[in-house]
């Protein structure tokens, strides 16, 4: 399967393939990277992937109703629906959603934990961090300077972060470029910079756990 | 709200048209224009309170209302506020002078955990407009930090605001703590956050779930409107 290029999965997502499988993941358009790159290196030819628009990570309010629509959607057409999701801002309703649909969903609060595991991730408290991943690295402009306005009104940035003090990168990927980018993030706002490598974390425990 | 407003000199306007144009500046975050609006209606000799609810409060709940309608976004809504907040900076000392009606007292912070304070500051401020005084907890409370606070203050009101749904449960871990203390019916609790909803706020033991800063105004007014009503009564 074809990776679509970052701004299909911001905007539109990605349809699941014409081809029905065993189980369909309906995910965040986000991860649709990070899951094809699991799915293809553990050879799981019976998943398949349906991704929502990723930019719903800026209006969770409207994640559930986007996730209740896909899975009455393509439930009919899958012996398993697997949500790959975390609770992203949706106060748990997501996960009751999930559970009334009696369809299961990724553990943790967001992306940014389960990378990292989601043991390791609350052990370290970390309140004063701001965390982008490969995805929202190379989309950084699109979910974070235009959303806020940063880039009309740069006088706001300490209004949105002033209470923050780094911001940290969480690599699912070894690649020198999107670590500058990374860096240069942190200096857009004015942030202290952290690298941490983190692999696909409890993303590829959980889909393991489906296949 | 157009570029013929770099023409408009102020003080040539009569009460009304400066008012109207209060409002405008105000949904266009024009900061020193609010300020010079409000020395404007000084040396007119208006009351600060009036100002402040006239053409300060007036032109926010314009500014709230496309918020709420989806026609403003929070970049607009930051500027407003931050433009309001220039104009409350030279009222505030005047409104503590002419002894304002004060409507009630709020403790207001962020829960432990959490550092978002954008919600909570514009609450806070829309609060002041509307005649509360606000104590400012700032970031991060823990349970002691809301109870020093309503120790010290007295308020009438707790607000408790957070983003992150990792966070929200610690309202809970407070309001038990009131409960636990004996001290839960001493207080108006009401809290606010995106991740939050009303399902939430009842599960929690809250007062009231308050979706953004008018409805908090709205909702603390009435709160407040029900606990005269009952010392009346009583």
């Amino acid at each position: 399967m074809t990776t679509p290029d970052d701004a299909t999965l911001r905007d539109d997502g990605l349809a699941p393939p014409r081809d029905v499988g065993r189980v369909l993941l309906i995910a965040c358009g986000a991860l649709a990277r990070e899951i094809l790159a699991v799915k293809e290196s553990r050879g799981w030819e019976h998943m398949a992937l349906a991704c929502l628009p990723a930019i719903l990570h800026n209006t969770p309010d409207k994640i559930v109703p986007a996730v209740r629509a896909a899975v009455a959607k393509h439930k009919a057409s899958y012996d398993k629906i697997f949500v790959v999701y975390a609770d992203c801002g949706t106060g748990g309703q997501l996960k009751a959603a999930c559970d009334e649909m009696g369809v299961e969903m990724v553990e943790g609060p967001h992306c940014y934990s389960f990378y990292e595991g989601n043991a390791a991730f609350a052990a370290r408290e970390e309140v004063t961090s701001f965390f982008l991943t490969d995805f929202l690295c190379r989309q950084f402009d699109a979910f974070v300077v235009k959303p806020l306005g940063l880039d009309r009104h740069p006088e706001l940035r300490d209004m949105y972060f002033g209470n923050y003090e780094k911001l940290v990168y969480q690599a699912q990927i070894r690649d020198p470029a999107l670590e500058d980018k990374a860096k240069a993030c942190a200096d857009y706002l004015g942030l202290a910079y952290e690298y941490r490598f983190t692999g696909y974390g409890d993303l590829e425990t959980a889909l393991a756990a489906q296949a | 709200m157009s570029d013929e407003e770099d023409d408009i000199i102020l003080s040539e306007l009569n009460d009304e048209e400066l008012v109207a144009q209060m409002f405008d500046d105000l949904y266009d975050g024009l900061k020193e224009e609010i300020e010079e609006g409000v020395e404007i209606l000084l040396e007119r000799k208006w009351e600060p309170y009036d100002i402040l609810t006239k053409a300060l409060v007036g032109g926010m709940t314009i500014v709230g209302n496309d918020f709420r309608d989806g026609i403003l976004f929070v970049p607009e809504v930051l500027l407003a506020a931050n433009a309001m907040k220039g104009g409350m900076a030279i009222l505030k000392p005047l409104l503590i002078e002419t002894g304002a009606p004060r409507v009630g007292k709020m403790v207001i912070g962020t829960v432990k955990g959490d550092i978002h304070d954008i919600g909570k500051n514009l609450v806070g401020m829309m609060m002041e407009g509307a005649g509360f005084e606000v104590v400012d907890l700032g970031i991060n409370n823990s349970v002691e930090s809301y109870f020093e606070a309503m120790e010290a203050e007295n308020p009438d009101i707790l607000g408790m605001s957070a983003l992150l749904t990792t966070t929200m449960p610690y309202m809970k871990v407070v309001i038990d703590t009131m409960v636990e203390k004996g001290v839960r019916d001493n207080y108006t609790v009401l809290v606010g956050g995106a991740p939050l909803n009303e399902e939430f706020g009842k599960a929690i033991g809250a007062d009231a779930y308050c979706r953004d800063a008018a409805v908090a105004v709205e909702t603390a007014k009435d709160f407040m409107a029900r606990k005269h009503n009952q010392l009346a009564a009583g």
